[in-house]
Order: structure tokens, then C-alpha cells, then sequence
């Protein structure tokens, strides 16, 4: 650093663009929301065999519908995956489509766990019965929470895309909802392994 | 209640005029001064004409610098209202002795301690922290703004709906009478089935996302928008300190969410979660919310450790001793602040080998922070050490802090703690470090860089003032507390038997008297220096010879902070700019891209704050509209896609030139 007059002290030509910092803060927020269910999965961990003489897991948890639910959520990433393909084509309309066939994976998902609620809410397993069913429907009810919002947010970015087209902003939404929806993905794994799998083991 | 129509019960749900305490004078009192005060407030800005100017430039302003000098005006409001329930608290304690109960009943007395702590940690030392991270991170790294401006707005304003529901809890209804934890089952349903409980939940909850939201932003922004030139080894050590401190907001506080939530769900939905029937687990809740916690007062200590850090740098005239020391240390505290929750329940009885492990967890902790001591004496050694304000504040500081860290040792040891756990011993403690630590740290960050944020210095005698009735009103104020401790003392009473006790909680109260005089001297400062501004006005932008970026752009900044990003060639890098003589650029001006102002933060801050109302009041139906409010609006503003413009060329030359004379006339 002899030459002092080499050195610049100031970006004179505004060559510096800071670099985008939304997907990192995006993820950050994901980071946050895997701790609210790390909290919940810890609930359940503890509490979870906590049936206060009410029905357990075996009793209640019917494993052909998990299953198909599950089916769903995992068919709706791999369509949200389709759409991204086709964004990174920019082809607008195909993209719109397979966020619709999306969307509507995740509705049957949502409807499907609504459904099981019910069953189990009309059998007197509501969450008030013991500690394990408060934590039960905590968890999945969360989870299911998420992906609703996740589907008012892909209608949102649907119309948003159908207005505007396919964006710099507008990417940029779409991939941040792609991490929400893959995220939302990998939590249900665990709730399905965790939960229901080994709750019928128990 | 039985009287109430089913309709007006479907309204109002459990509001009604009997909320309003209009039979206790003492909150009536306040009411009446706090109205009196707050309608003269309204007052002047309406005769001022001061309320556009107001909205547009603060309100929905989404500059960091506005959105932190808002912060802090809101932590120091609430500090007012925080001390108010500390001395009153001091001055029962010092009379409710043997036939004489006082003047505040149990109820009432319960209901201030709780106020106490919940404020001071969520209103006070939280707003005043961000304040200053928010004020200075982006300034310290050369960075125009934040990451995410608009939700810096949103966080505020988050942050500021939760302060309003505390204070509201005064006058429309009661606040919890639980302990500023709220632990269940006290907290459950059963035992606080009024609104208390329920005004601590939601006041936290909507104050909690907007220190999650601002801890997103910060982490952003100090990652992705740094001055060209700056490694992360060549980070100012307040941005370290606020970049550990974020990680740990984010790592940290969806706990406290999820937390709220689960005794949300017992509260409203009679779910089982921390009951004693039914299989729930209170010591759960115990654990979960330390796991929070114990990070928290890390998030709260660590950027005032910045602060004295850059105070010491600035005002030895020399270059932080052991910086790499300081960052590294910085960085264990972080980590080790997750596995030493456990030592806030020794007694819950996890058997002597859990104990063990958290008691030596806690105790580790002192090293890396005693390594921050001898960082900062090694800076002031053969140091021209210059005692201004922010200094005074450093080493009343480096006096008291250590005398708190080492009764935290002594806690953290489990079969000690066994004795001294719940005592008034505790309580002097945690008062040690967190006014010792953080209060004595932001005040003198607030002095440090006043001068930065308003173009003139804050007035020195009224300063050292307030330092010196701060510092011996701490000494009177809680040393009596630890010897009362010892003696046994358990904390949270409101009336005593034993007369012996007295004389050291009248040393107390007179302690808090002597902080009263120091809170009164800081505000006459303020008024003094505002008084006095041309006096202490500073043209240079660098009043105290400083080393880091922020003092080399214009006190106050221009909203673009800086006309061109500098470039970062080392640690002190204004310091390095000026020994080696750079000179400021005074042509070649170009545009300067910035994100613009809006309302939205504002709007959807206020929907979230009447949400809340009504889910604490049962009123459902405004719940549910203002939910669904919530989420339209941000749906509709997510529909905006105009957020943003150029600060022409010609702009940025009047205001650069007009710097350029300032620096010439005081040359």
C-alpha cells in the first residue's frame, strides 16, 4: 500500500450495487418458521404420549389417508417445481398453469387434513381431550395453516403474474414462494414421520 | 355481567365501563396527567401545523436513520413509564412494613412489577437498541438503507402498536399480575381468567414480529450491502456486535411466538398444553420461554458491548485492542447464550448432572466477556483518553458490569443458586448488568452519536449530570437489594414483618430518588442542547475524531447517506481515509437510487393493534375484520409495484456543495 494514489477511496462511477438481498432474507424468515416448528415437534415430543386416559395414535390416525395427503403436497412440489422450469423459459402461460395445478394440489392437501380434523373432532378426539391431542393439532394445524396462506399467496402471484407478466419483481416472488412451498414440504415429512409413522408404532 | 344484553356482549365482548378504573385514584390520577400531558402534546403539533410535516417526513418514512431516532424517541417514552412503576414500587417496599400496608394494594402492586419488567426489556432496552443498530449499521458499513426499507417501517410500527396495548392495559381494563414471564399455570385460565394475561400476549406478540421482521432486515443488510473493500474482518465492531445480535433475534424469538401461541391455545381454546390436568407440562412452558429468554438478554447486551467497544476506540485515540479478540468473543457469547437456559430453573430439579451442565455453561460465559474487559482496558492503556459524556458512561460501565458478572457467577453455581434462587439477590443481579450494561451503554451511544443525527452535540454538563446520579443512584438503589438477598429476601412482596429489613429498602428508594434526578437531569439536557444548538453545533460530521464511516459523511446525513460509497481499504477505514489524506469528491455527482416513502407500515401496524384489542376483549367479530384487514392490505400492497426513484444528479450537487461550504467556513 505504498502507492497511495492507486488507492480509490470512493466508488466515483456508482459501480457498486449492493447484490439483492431479498431471497437470503426470505430464507432467514424461513429459518424463523422452522424454529416455530421445531418448538411444536418439541411440544409433541414431550407430550405427545400424554393421552389422559383419552384415545392415542393408534386408535385414531387412519394411515391410507395420511398417506394420500401426503401424496398430494409432494405431487404440488413437484408442479411448483414445473412452473419454475417454464419461468426460467418465460413462457407465461404454462407457468400460470402448473402454479394452478399447484394451487389445487395444495386445496386437496388442506381438505384432506380438514376432513381427517373433522373425523377425529366427531369421534371426541377434540384437542381440549389430553395434552397429546393439543399438541397433535397444534403441529398439523399449523402446518396446515401455512399452506393455506401459501395458497393465498400463489392466487396473489397468479393475478400478479397475469397483470404484469413474468417480472424481475415478479420472479423474484415466485421463487420465494418456491421456498416457502418446498419448505412447507419438508416440515410435512418430518410431521408425517414423526407423528403419524411412529405414532402407529407406539 | 348479567345484565348485559346478549347483543351488547356480542359487541363489546367482555368490555364495559367497569373496565376503566375510575375507583382507584391513583390510576385515575395518571389517567388525568397522562391525558392532560398527551392533549397539550396533540395541541401544539396542531398549532405548530406540525402533523403533515409529522406523517409525511416521519411517520411513513422509510429512511433508517428516521425509523431509528423514532426507536429511540419511543424507548425513552417508555422508559418514563417504566420507572414510574420501579420508584413506586421502591417506595411501597420502603413503607409496607408491619401494621402499615402501604398505599398500593396486592392486586395493584402485582400488576406494576409485571408492567416493570415487561417494558423495560420489550419497550425499553429492545426499541433503544434497535434504535441504534437501526441508526448506525447502515452508516458504519456505507450502505444507502437497509435491505428491506419498507419493512423497517413495518417493524416500527409493530414495535410501537405493542407499546401502545402495555399502556393501554393502564386505563381500559388491568395488566397482568404474573411476573413478567407469565408463567402458567398462575397464567393459565384458571387462576388469571381476566384481561391481564391476554393484554401481555398480544402486546408481546405484535411487538415480536416487528423485532423478528427487523432482525430479517438488519442480518440483510449487513451481509449483502457492505461498503466495497469491507471483509467481515474489517466490520466496525458495533456492526459485529449488531450482526451476533441479530442472529440471535432470529434464532430467538420464533420461540417466543410459538410459546405465546401454546398458551394462547390453553387460554382461548382450553387446550392442555401447560395445565395441571390432562397431561400438560408447565415446566415446559418454563423451559421454552428461557430458551428465549436467556438469547434475549445476549440480544440486548452484546451491541451496547459495540457501543463501548467504538466508545473507548474513539475517545483513547487508538485503535481497539484485540479486535480479532473482541469479534471472536463477540461470536462465542452467541453461541454459548443457547445452552444456558436451564440455569434460570435450577430448582425445577433436572438432578444434579443437567444442573452441572448448565451451571459450567453459564460459568464459560465469563471468559469471552472478561476478554471484552481487558479489550477495552488495553484500549484506554497509554491511550490520550478524552473524558467526555459517551466515556464517563464507558467506565461507569466497566465499574459496575463486572460487580453484576460476578454475582452472575456466583448464581450460576446450581447449589448456591438453590439458596438464592427467587431472592431479592436475583434481583440486584440482573438489575447489575442490564442497567450497568445495557441502560449505561445506550445512554452513551445516544451521546455518541447525537451529534451524528442532529448536527449538534448533546449538552456536557447536564450529561455528566445525569452520568453521576445514574451511577451512585445505581450503587444506593441495589446494593441493599443483594444484602437483603442474602439475608433471604424472596422478590415480588408487597408488605414485610420484620423491621430490621426497613432501613435497607429505604436505602433503596433513596436510590431510586438519586436515578429519578438522573432521568430528570438527561431530560434537561436534551432541552438545554436543543436550546443551545447553534452553540453545539458541529459542521465536520466528525465532532469526536472518529474512525468509522458513519463520521465521514454530513451531520445529520442527507437522506442518500452517502454521495458516493466509499471504499474500504481497512479496520478504521474513515480513520485510515483520514491518515492518509483522502480528499471528498466534490463533482461527478450522479443519481441515487432510493426506495420510497409509504403509509402501509403505518396502516397495517394500526389493523394489527385493533386485532389484538378485540382478541384480549373477546370482541370476535372485530377480530375477525381486522384480520381479514390485515392480510387484504398487505395483499393490496403488494399490488404496488412503484416503490422506488432517483435522487436526480443536480439534488445530490446542491446538498454536497452546501456541505462543502460548511466544511470551508469551519476551516
Amino acid at each position: 500500500m505504498s502507492a497511495d494514489e492507486a488507492i480509490s477511496y470512493y466508488d466515483m462511477k456508482g459501480e457498486h450495487h449492493p447484490e439483492n438481498g431479498t431471497m437470503l432474507g426470505f430464507w432467514l424468515y424461513l429459518m424463523s418458521d422452522c424454529l416455530v416448528f421445531a418448538v411444536l415437534f418439541a411440544m409433541y415430543g414431550v407430550l405427545g404420549g400424554n393421552y389422559a386416559a383419552g384415545p392415542g395414535p393408534k386408535e385414531l390416525f387412519e394411515l391410507p389417508v395420511v398417506a394420500v395427503n401426503t401424496s398430494m403436497l409432494l405431487f404440488s412440489s413437484i408442479t411448483y417445481g414445473f412452473a419454475m422450469l417454464e419461468m426460467a423459459r418465460n413462457r407465461k402461460s404454462a407457468t400460470l398453469s402448473w402454479l394452478a395445478i399447484t394451487g389445487l394440489f395444495g386445496a386437496a392437501f388442506v381438505g384432506l387434513e380438514l376432513h381427517e380434523f373433522a373425523h377425529l373432532i366427531s369421534e371426541g378426539a377434540v384437542p381440549q381431550r389430553s395434552a397429546f391431542l393439543s399438541s397433535f393439532f397444534t403441529l398439523v394445524g399449523t402446518h396446515g395453516l401455512h399452506v393455506s396462506f401459501g395458497i393465498v399467496w400463489l392466487v396473489t402471484l397468479m393475478v400478479q403474474v397475469g397483470k404484469g407478466g413474468l417480472t424481475v419483481e415478479n420472479r423474484r416472488r415466485l421463487s420465494c414462494l418456491s421456498l416457502f412451498w418446498h419448505f412447507l414440504d419438508v416440515v410435512w415429512i418430518g410431521v408425517f414421520t414423526f407423528v403419524y409413522l411412529m405414532g402407529v408404532l407406539r | 355481567m348479567d345484565q348485559r344484553s346478549e347483543l351488547m356482549h356480542t359487541l363489546f365482548g367482555r368490555l364495559s365501563w367497569e373496565a376503566v378504573p375510575l375507583h382507584e385514584p391513583i390510576l385515575l390520577i395518571t389517567f388525568i396527567v397522562t391525558a392532560i400531558l398527551g392533549m397539550s402534546l396533540l395541541g401544539y403539533i396542531s398549532y405548530a401545523r406540525k402533523w403533515s410535516y409529522l406523517y409525511h417526513e416521519w411517520f411513513c418514512s422509510i429512511d433508517h436513520k428516521k425509523i431509528g431516532m423514532m426507536y429511540i424517541v419511543l424507548g425513552l417514552v417508555m422508559l418514563l413509564r417504566g420507572f414510574a412503576d420501579a420508584i413506586m414500587m421502591r417506595m411501597q417496599q420502603a413503607m409496607s412494613f408491619g401494621d402499615s400496608v402501604g398505599y398500593l394494594p396486592p392486586h395493584h402492586y402485582d400488576q406494576i412489577f409485571t408492567a416493570h419488567g415487561v417494558i423495560m426489556i420489550f419497550f425499553v432496552a429492545m426499541p433503544l437498541v434497535t434504535g441504534l443498530m437501526n441508526y448506525v449499521v447502515p452508516l458504519q458499513i456505507g450502505a444507502r438503507d437497509v435491505a428491506f426499507p419498507f419493512l423497517n417501517n413495518f417493524s416500527f410500527w409493530m414495535t410501537a402498536a405493542g407499546a401502545v396495548l402495555v399502556m393501554m392495559s393502564l386505563f381500559v381494563g388491568e395488566f397482568a399480575r404474573t411476573g413478567w414471564l407469565a408463567y402458567p399455570p398462575l397464567s393459565g385460565p384458571a387462576y388469571s381468567p381476566d384481561v391481564g394475561v391476554d393484554y401481555y400476549i398480544w402486546s408481546l406478540q405484535i411487538a415480536g414480529v416487528g423485532t423478528l421482521l427487523s432482525g430479517v432486515n438488519l442480518l440483510a443488510t449487513i451481509i449483502k450491502m457492505r461498503a466495497p473493500g469491507m471483509g467481515l474482518m474489517k466490520m466496525p465492531i458495533f456492526t459485529w456486535t449488531a450482526l451476533c445480535t441479530n442472529v440471535l433475534i432470529v434464532a430467538a424469538f420464533p420461540v417466543l411466538t410459538a410459546v405465546l401461541v401454546l398458551l394462547s391455545l390453553d387460554r382461548y381454546a382450553g387446550m392442555n398444553f401447560f395445565s395441571n390436568d390432562f397431561g400438560g407440562n408447565a415446566m415446559m412452558y418454563v423451559n421454552l420461554i428461557w430458551i428465549w429468554g436467556h438469547p434475549e438478554v445476549y440480544i440486548l447486551i452484546l451491541p451496547v458491548f459495540g457501543v463501548f467497544s467504538e466508545v473507548v476506540s474513539t475517545f483513547s485515540g487508538k485503535r481497539l485492542f484485540g479486535y480479532a479478540s473482541m469479534v471472536y468473543a463477540t461470536v462465542v457469547i452467541t453461541i454459548l447464550s443457547y445452552l444456558v437456559w436451564l440455569h434460570h430453573f435450577f430448582t425445577m430439579g433436572s438432578g444434579a448432572s443437567v444442573n452441572s451442565f448448565f451451571g459450567i455453561t453459564t460459568m464459560i460465559i465469563s471468559i469471552p466477556t472478561g476478554a471484552k474487559m481487558f479489550n477495552w482496558l488495553f484500549t484506554m492503556y497509554r491511550g490520550r483518553i478524552r473524558f467526555e459524556v459517551p466515556m464517563l458512561w464507558t467506565m461507569g460501565f466497566m465499574f459496575t458490569f463486572v460487580i453484576g458478572g460476578m454475582t452472575g457467577v456466583l448464581l450460576a453455581v446450581p447449589p448456591a443458586d438453590f439458596v438464592l434462587h427467587n431472592s431479592l439477590f436475583l434481583v440486584a443481579h440482573f438489575h447489575n448488568v442490564i442497567i450497568g450494561g445495557v441502560v449505561f451503554g445506550v445512554f452513551a451511544g445516544i451521546n455518541f452519536w447525537f451529534p451524528k443525527a442532529t448536527g449538534f452535540k448533546l449538552d456536557p454538563f447536564w450529561g455528566k449530570v445525569s452520568f453521576w446520579f445514574w451511577l451512585s443512584g445505581f450503587w444506593f438503589a441495589f446494593m441493599p437489594l443483594y444484602v437483603l438477598g442474602l439475608m433471604g429476601v424472596t422478590r415480588r412482596l408487597s408488605h414485610f414483618e420484620d423491621p430490621s429489613l426497613q432501613i435497607w429498602f429505604q436505602i433503596a428508594a433513596f436510590g431510586a430518588l438519586l436515578i429519578l434526578f438522573g432521568i430528570i437531569a438527561m431530560l434537561v439536557q436534551i432541552v438545554v442542547s436543543i436550546r443551545n444548538r447553534e452553540a453545539l453545533r458541529d459542521h465536520t460530521g466528525d465532532p469526536w475524531n472518529g474512525r468509522t464511516l458513519e463520521w465521514s459523511t454530513s451531520s445529520p446525513p442527507p437522506a442518500y447517506n452517502f454521495a458516493f460509497t466509499p471504499n474500504v481499504h481497512e479496520q478504521d477505514a474513515w480513520w485510515d481515509m483520514k491518515a492518509r489524506g483522502s480528499q471528498r469528491p466534490t463533482a461527478g455527482f450522479i443519481p441515487i437510487h432510493m426506495p420510497k416513502n409509504t403509509a402501509a407500515g403505518l396502516v397495517l401496524a394500526g389493523i394489527a393493534m385493533i386485532c389484538g384489542f378485540a382478541l384480549i376483549w373477546h370482541i370476535w367479530w372485530l377480530a375477525g375484520v381486522s384480520f381479514a384487514c390485515l392480510i387484504g392490505g398487505a395483499i393490496y400492497h403488494s399490488f404496488n409495484y412503484d416503490r422506488d426513484f432517483h435522487i436526480p444528479a443536480d439534488e445530490v450537487r446542491v446538498v454536497e456543495n452546501q456541505r462543502s461550504r460548511q466544511l470551508a467556513l469551519q476551516a
